[in-house]
């Protein structure tokens, strides 16, 4: 970066960032989200998603784990009221689908919020600070990512017992490391611009420093990141049922769902069509709310 | 620099320490022991399977036997694999799982900032959209699907490539693992260079590159490149890790003899050392690559320095 | 005595899917069978042999060794059957044959008398001696061996093998003796009329002393191993492949076919089957269960199904309520539909269960018993009087934990049972619960449950090999069952050596088993193998115990 013009630019966004706080650049941010065509429309489907997960077994006759010995494997149909075909057991994909999304969606939203979040935060707290503190906060995050985590998995269900809130903090453990890294290196670019210097000169305290210039000149890359971060976590669900930590039978999930599809494809597509198809189109919408976020939240662009 | 690769290589001491200190004592918490058997064995039977592989002994005992050995290399003999020792299983895996992680990584990464720095260049037009949406349909669908359907669609129906094996690693057996492979990665990767990308064609210094009338390839190679695979490089740390030790799906799927199987099985079957070993292992490769990408780091943005 | 499921989720869980797979076979394409080939596709002359003898087989998993004194599971028993040799071999019939032995007698069932093949070798060209049988059963029974296997003999009641086993007389006092190097002398406690028919477990093989001497843990290594198979071992990457070759040297090398076995150690069915039908192997371990009837119907004649000698089933904790209360455990086995779980559930060929012994041992008289002659409908409405009987109701409905371990077809079961029992009572509340294979062992040997999945299967073909599993204090009985009257009809039975009598004893105590209900009996497991059309000479007898040594590759 030349000098000149990251100086300017570091002054300007510092001179803004003095004048007008937190509101206006929500309200910008809010703005500028709202008139992304992409962003909006993902939003809405995103919405009938959600609505389809909450309402959609009220709309089916079936109920989720209602096994029909007549009826297994059966393609969809309307006819027969099975809008997405069955499962093995004759049990109704459509109803399914919905709940797998409930605990699907639970935990894709809540492994990035927790990302986001205790990531953030952490990596940027390691890069700002530097030195010891950088040093001692980067080995911890070796030694948790190294950790043999299905033990960890285990020793959760066996003390714990099996509840939805262990998926939750088994999902929230692994969830923040590659971001909190990810961040870290961000912010230690960062941290040697100028504007950081100056707010430096000013007398901000450090707290306010992280949070208030740092954070959000890497929110671009924590919202892409976050937008990966959501099938991860949604799959890493599924994973975790095989552990026999997942969530338990009868009830499922959309990962759940595709692993037991992935082994029907030749004889029962929709199977795994069905879930897959949620996921994709929930995952493509998280994806484009992400890029509309990181382009609204984008301080450079004010 | 030498002196920051000092203070990292004695910093990895204490840190590979803590790992393993937890880590033993965390997995004798873990219901079972290596050789608990659906038949039931007598008493008798049990304790004398427990005295030949040292159970017998209090568990703090055991911990220090172990650091002993380990610190003469030995990882000790495995529980699940009887006839082998950890070091024999892991120097007959490891090869597998870096071959195919190496490829793997280097395909993931090639096309990864390609893709992405092309969808940034023609940001919001049909090329940026096919790449993203291939991009974002590679990161979602997970490899359990994506592995069989590659063999279903290459070996069962078109013949080409073989269902599976490793057969010292010929080329044919590697294709469809290292495709099945990296392309999560690869999807990644262009996700993450496409937005860093966009940030950094927005700045003033490639506004001031355009403005002086340098060509488009000559200022993405020589000016944006650099400061845009800052985050691909952070991702890359950790991702690297994951590449190189295996992938126990496509593993199991491909018929490999990979490192990701050892682990998930050591696991299940609490073959406590072999776990542990490939902790280490991974510990370390974990501390190295992030060693490096911290120095990529300070290579790529000189701004940055390491005091 | 007993069983080890061959499918320890274990070894398979990854992609959740299991191997309960399990075989067999019926009109396999030997030359010796005519009508029994098939072959739908290509007419192969299953006379003419192939110019390349190699065959590639599904090994179901990496085996946890090769020395036959570490295995318990029935992967490595597959792999030296064909490495080594013990004194008698399964036949196809459910019987044996000769192995090392080539004839045996006994005046009493107690003590027998094994005479050797003369030209028995090892692979490194060193005759194959009673005194190596000796040496090998001593070693088994050895504390310092620490064989997860050492209770095998001890159950055979060979002479003084549970002290050896216990650590209380060395091993030399057991009761094996080479009278002259090719004559072994066997001494049991008590007749034990089913002991030849135990020979058959590879536990039971030989090793050689000098070579086990010398290695010591690495014996087994590929240039180390010495066998005296019809195999020797050649290759072996662990996870990967196990290779072997004829060994010129076996006694009936002569008959051997095959040049060489590939095994593949496939944990994942499906991976198996996309690699079966893409032409990469030959036999393949198992099946995967939703892939059945497309199987069939595109490859009947591969499908190879037979019965197994092994019982799937829940059992009930008999220690804590609501289950120490038999009306309540009848009452849940009776409501489960079996026509449904064998045929539809399941569907590979199983049968519905109404005992613990499959019909299909030798020497078992399944007995008629009450439940079992009702229709589902009858079941059901007793059921309900049961429960009703034993005070659970709308409002006092009962609630349970049902336990399976993590594996794909063990979920369906529990499913569609939960279902059953559902649809029967209305007022019966069930959570499944599934858990990893270890922390499931952990939690049945802590009898830490309230209903669970279980299995056994017969390490022998004999009744006991089943009812042993619910004496009292049995190391298995998970269940903490306990009935005098049934632990004395099985020692009544041991001591008894007519057949017709102790068929006798065995149906009563099965018909004990049906009023204490300690388990509930759900299906027969099947042997269930794809063996290509060019593979001639497979032949399953109802232990899956096939031999490589008698297949062959077609010209194809």
């Amino acid at each position: 970066m030349l000098s000149t013009t990251a100086n300017k630019e570091a002054v300007e966004s510092f001179s803004e960032q003095l004048e007008v706080k937190g509101r206006s650049l929500w309200d910008d941010a809010r703005r500028r989200f709202f008139n992304n065509r992409a962003a909006l429309t993902s939003l809405v489907i995103l919405g009938f998603v959600t609505m389809f997960v909450f309402v959609g077994p009220m709309l089916s006759q079936f109920a989720y784990d209602e096994v029909d010995w007549g009826a297994m494997h059966a393609a969809p149909s309307f006819a027969s009221g099975h809008y997405f075909g069955t499962d093995s057991l004759g049990r109704d994909l459509f109803v399914r689908s919905a709940m797998g999304g409930r605990i699907s969606l639970m935990v894709g939203v809540m492994g990035a919020v927790v990302a986001v979040l205790i990531g953030t935060l952490y990596g940027a707290a390691a890069g700002f600070i530097g030195g010891r503190t950088d040093r001692v906060m980067m080995r911890t995050l070796e030694i948790l990512y190294s950790f043999p985590f299905m033990f960890f998995v285990i020793l959760l269900v066996t003390f714990f017992g099996r509840n939805i809130l262990l998926i939750f903090i088994a999902i929230g453990a692994v969830s923040w490391l590659d971001m909190a890294r990810i961040v870290r290196g961000q912010t230690l670019s960062i941290k040697s611009k100028e504007f950081v210097e100056a707010a430096t000169v000013y007398g901000v305290s450090k707290w306010a420093m992280i949070t208030r210039h740092i954070v959000p000149n890497v929110l671009g890359i924590v919202a892409v990141y976050a937008t990966l971060l959501v099938p991860q976590m949604i799959l890493f669900e599924s994973f975790l049922s095989f552990l026999g930590l997942g969530v338990q039978e009868p009830m499922t999930s959309w990962g759940s769902l595709m692993n037991e599809g992935a082994q029907t494809m030749e004889i029962a597509l929709w199977q795994l069509a069905v879930p897959a198809a949620f996921m994709v189109t929930t995952l493509f919408c998280f994806n484009f709310i992400g890029d509309g976020l990181r382009d609204a939240l984008d301080p450079k662009d004010r | 620099m030498l002196r920051f690769i000092a203070k990292r290589v004695l910093e990895a001491i204490p840190t590979l320490f803590i790992l393993i200190t937890v880590s033993f004592f965390l997995m004798r918490f873990a219901p079972g022991n290596p050789f608990t058997a659906e038949v039931a064995m007598t008493p008798e039977v049990m304790a004398n399977i427990e005295a030949k592989y040292g159970f017998n002994k209090p568990v703090h005992e055991q911990y220090f036997n172990y650091l002993g050995s380990l610190l003469q290399g030995d990882l000790g003999p495995s529980f699940k694999y009887k006839d082998f020792s950890v070091n024999e299983l892991v120097a007959q895996a490891l090869p597998v799982s870096v071959k195919i992680g190496l490829f793997a990584f280097i395909v993931a990464v090639t096309c990864g900032v390609c893709f992405g720095t092309i969808a940034a260049l023609r940001q919001n037009t049909w090329l940026d959209y096919t790449i993203m949406t291939s991009a974002m349909a590679g990161v979602v669908i997970p490899s359990f699907v994506l592995a069989p359907l590659l063999v279903l669609i290459f070996a069962i129906w078109l013949e080409w490539l073989p269902a599976g094996g490793w057969h010292n690693g010929a080329t044919q057996y590697v294709i469809l693992p290292v495709l099945g492979m990296s392309l999560y990665y690869i999807a990644s990767i262009s996700r993450i260079m496409r937005g860093s990308m966009i940030e950094v064609l927005s700045s003033n210094f490639i506004r001031t590159a355009k403005a002086k009338g340098l060509s488009m390839p000559y200022i993405i190679v020589r000016h944006a490149l650099r400061p845009a695979i800052l985050p691909v490089l952070s991702y890359l740390g950790p991702a690297l890790v994951g590449i190189i030790t295996g992938s126990v799906v496509i593993e199991t799927i491909f018929g490999l003899p990979g490192i990701g199987q050892l682990f998930v099985n050591g696991a299940l079957n609490r073959d406590y050392s072999m776990v542990l070993g490939l902790t280490i292992l991974v510990g370390a490769l974990t501390i190295t690559f992030n060693a490096i990408v911290d120095i990529l780091y300070a290579v790529v943005d000189p701004k940055i320095r390491y005091s | 005595m007993l069983c080890n499921l061959p499918h320890s989720p274990s070894r398979t869980w990854y992609l959740g899917l299991v191997v309960a797979a399990i075989f067999s076979l019926v009109g396999c394409g030997a030359p010796s069978e005519p009508g029994a080939n098939k072959q739908a596709a290509v007419q192969l002359d299953p006379t003419k042999l192939a110019a390349d003898q190699t065959l590639v087989r599904g090994g179901g998993s990496e085996p946890e060794s090769l020395d036959p004194h570490k295995i318990s599971g029935t992967v490595e028993s597959a792999l030296l059957r064909d490495l080594l040799e013990t004194l008698v071999i399964a036949a196809p019939d459910g019987g044996v044959r000769p192995g090392v032995a080539e004839s045996w007698e006994t005046a009493d069932n107690q003590h027998y008398i094994f005479k050797l093949h003369k030209d028995a070798k090892w692979s490194n060209g060193d005759p194959v001696t009673a005194g190596d049988f000796v040496y090998s059963w001593r070693r088994l029974l050895d504390p310092a061996t620490a064989s997860p296997y050492a209770w095998y003999l001890v159950a055979g009641k060979l002479k003084n093998a549970k002290e050896i086993s216990d650590g209380t007389r060395p091993p030399e006092s057991l009761g094996v003796e080479a009278l002259d190097p090719h004559t072994l002398k066997v001494s049991l406690e008590a007749p034990v009329p089913y002991f030849v028919a135990m020979l058959v477990h590879a536990s039971t093989s030989p090793v050689h002393q000098a070579t086990v001497e010398k290695h010591g843990d690495q014996w087994t290594r590929v240039g180390n191993f010495v066998g005296n198979g019809a195999f020797k071992l050649t290759e072996w990457v662990v996870n990967e492949r196990i290779e072997y070759v004829k060994n010129e040297l076996y006694w009936d090398a002569a008959n051997v076919k095959l040049q060489k076995v590939r095994n593949l150690p496939i944990a994942s069915p499906n991976a198996e089957l996309k690699r079966y039908e893409a032409g990469e192997i030959d036999f393949a371990y198992s099946i995967p269960i939703e892939h059945i009837g497309r199987l069939r119907e595109e490859r009947g004649d591969e499908v190879k199904t037979t019965p197994y000698i092994g019982t799937y089933y829940y059992e009930f904790n008999t220690t804590r309520p609501p289950f120490d209360d038999a009306r309540v455990r009848r009452a849940l086995a009776y409501a489960i539909d079996r026509e449904i779980m064998a045929y539809k559930v399941m569907g590979r060929g199983e049968e519905p269960a109404f005992h613990l012994t499959p019909s299909i041992v030798k020497g078992f008289e399944p007995p008629l018993t009450e439940w079992s002659q009702m229709t589902q409908n009858e079941r059901v409405t007793t059921a309900r009087e049961l429960l009703t009987e034993a005070g659970y109701s709308e409002q006092n409905p009962l609630k349970f934990n049902l336990l399976y371990n993590t594996n794909d077809n063990h979920k369906k079961v529990a499913v569609a049972v939960t279902a059953m029992w559902k649809q029967a009572f209305g007022f019966v509340d069930v959570t499944l619960e599934n858990q990893e294979w270890k922390t499931y062992l952990d939690t049945r040997a802590n009898t830490d449950f309230d209903v669970a999945r279980a299995g056994w299967i017969g390490d022998y073909n004999e009744p006991s090999t089943m009812l042993k599993l619910l004496l009292t204090g049995g190391g298995s009985n998970y269940a903490k069952y306990s009935n005098s009257s049934y632990d004395e009809l099985f020692k009544k039975s041991a001591r008894e050596l007519d057949v017709a009598k102790r068929a006798e004893y065995y149906a009563q105590a099965e018909e004990i088993l049906a009023r204490d209900m300690p388990i509930a009996p759900i299906y027969q497991y099947v042997i269930q193998h794809m063996v290509k059309p060019h593979v001639g000479g497979y032949a399953a007898d109802p232990l899956d115990n096939y031999y490589s040594k008698d297949m062959w590759i077609i010209e194809h």
